[in-house]
């Protein structure tokens, strides 16, 4: 693996972010308005319901857990969208980069992405809604760790089909973080959805991230078995994703889509 | 002289359809060996193999001495390729593109290398302009600095001059002729300017369906196929009848 190369990779988006106003404020926009209409929601069900009375962050906090995984999924998805719209993409694939390097070069793009439009958002929760999603506390880092991971091995999925099938798939790039909403048990506890899908959201690591996020808001406890399930689970979603990728890149050799994404 | 190119019996098939079919040639050091034929004679397909982006489905292309299936990396650092059906990001400067392909390269002197592109190529106006502002004539000298950001020994190119007026064109003629003299580097030129290729090459391949159907100098097989040009012998060639 080389530093350089996938120093390089990077470069290349840092240069269209910075260049550009308008990309920095499309990166802040929707994350801020997203969590502002939640917060909004937020109050509101705070002061309506029993079931969020001791924790009026609950729903807030689990928008930004939500937004921050949406925005890395998407996020990585966008780089590599970015090089197919411009067609660049030939001349990425003839450069001499592994295919290692370039996932490692795009995953730390995506996460700078993701925060540079979080960021501002989750500043933005404590003045108008008094709320912190600080109160997570440390572990806080863990579940945010969690869902990167798993929005990473998504955009790399998504990216594996792009590979494989061209900008076609360009649609499911953008339908899959809605398609996995609901079974991600990310406002509601699992026990709403129907058995079936039960058992489909315990395959997601998404459910015991957001039960972990609700527990320690409303009960103020931590179960760790939750996160480790969470860990567990995403350490599979990475290696499929990965392996996806790879296999994906040896079928559009063999197929000719390299060629045609390119021009 | 050192073989830079080499291709031995290179198939590639697309389920039934035989997109290339068991070509061979070689191309020497400091040598441009043209490539010609008509739209889906397989062209493509073989560039798209050698620069490692299709798998061929037999056959074997040595770059340098190395295997390109087995040492990708390897050969991908020692070539580059320009075409006008790919482009560089256009919301990057001029300048930024070539730095950010000098570190997918891996260039060391990066600062030395774009000053002595710049000036080789007169990129000096517009280094720091938007590339997606820049004139086609423009870009396409830009392409040629990215493809030759890493000193590659062996250069492909698509249709370098297409799209370029004549003093452009020429330009760019002119100044990979000097180039490829100076760094006795390998072209293969796929192109449809026949005027191009009689200028530019010592030896050119006709390809049709695939196969190549003839090779030699521009001035041989204007002599045996009884023509006044490679554009009427290339003609005779494509329609495959003495028209």
């Amino acid at each position: 693996m080389s530093l350089t190369r996938m120093f390089g990779l990077f470069l290349r988006h840092f240069y269209l972010i910075t260049r550009s106003f308008p990309r920095i404020l499309d990166l802040i926009y929707w994350p801020t308005i997203q969590i502002t209409l939640w917060g909004f929601i937020s109050n509101f069900f705070a002061s309506n319901t029993t079931y969020y009375n001791n924790a009026v962050g609950v729903i807030l906090t689990c928008a930004i857990l939500y937004d921050f995984l949406f925005r890395t999924s998407i996020g990585f998805n966008m780089l590599f969208l970015e090089e197919v719209w411009s067609r660049n993409f030939t001349n990425l694939f003839i450069a001499p980069m592994k295919i290692g390097e370039i996932i490692a070069s795009l995953v730390v793009t995506a996460l700078i992405r993701a925060l540079i439009g979080l960021i501002p958002a989750i500043l933005l929760t404590s003045p108008i809604f008094g709320i912190s999603i600080l109160d997570l506390g440390l572990y806080l880092f863990f579940l945010f760790l969690s869902l990167y991971i798993f929005g990473i091995s998504l955009g790399i999925l998504v990216s594996a089909g792009l590979l494989r099938f061209g900008p076609a798939f360009e649609n499911i790039a953008w339908s899959t973080m809605f398609l996995l909403a609901p079974f991600g048990c990310i406002y509601y506890p699992i026990e709403t959805l129907p058995e079936i899908f039960q058992s489909i959201a315990y395959c997601l690591p998404l459910v015991y991230i957001f039960e972990e996020a609700r527990n320690i808001l409303i009960n103020q406890t931590i179960n760790l078995s939750d996160l480790i399930k969470a860990f567990c689970l995403n350490g599979v979603y990475l290696f499929l994703s990965i392996s996806l990728f790879y296999y994906s890149f040896h079928k559009a050799r063999q197929k000719g889509t390299l060629i045609n994404i390119g021009e | 002289m050192n073989i830079l190119v080499e291709v031995k019996d290179l198939k590639k098939s697309y389920g039934s359809k035989l997109a290339v079919n068991s070509i061979s040639f070689k191309i020497h050091e400091n040598e441009i060996l043209g490539l010609l034929g008509p739209n889906g004679s397989g062209k493509t397909t073989t560039i798209g193999m050698l620069l490692g982006l299709l798998k061929p489905s037999s056959g074997e292309i040595f770059i340098d001495g190395k295997k390109i299936e087995d040492h990708r990396i390897e050969t991908l650092e020692k070539i580059n390729f320009i075409s006008p059906y790919i482009e560089l990001p256009k919301k990057l400067s001029v300048k930024q593109n070539l730095i950010v392909y000098a570190k997918l390269y891996k260039v060391k002197n990066i600062t030395e290398r774009i000053e002595y592109l710049t000036e080789k190529l007169r990129l000096n106006e517009f280094l720091n302009r938007l590339t997606g502002e820049l004139s086609s004539g423009q870009k396409n000298r830009v392409s040629l600095a990215k493809a030759l950001i890493n000193e590659p020994k062996v250069l492909f190119l698509d249709e370098p001059t297409a799209s370029l007026d004549p003093e452009i064109g020429d330009f760019v003629r002119t100044f990979l002729e000097n180039y490829k003299n100076e760094k006795k580097i390998s072209i293969l030129l796929a192109s449809h300017n026949m005027n191009e290729v009689t200028r530019l090459c010592k030896k050119t391949l006709m390809m049709k369906d695939g196969l190549i159907i003839d090779s030699g100098s521009p001035s041989e097989l204007i002599e045996k196929h009884g023509r006044r040009n490679l554009e009427e012998v290339f003609l005779k060639l494509s329609r495959g009848n003495d028209s």
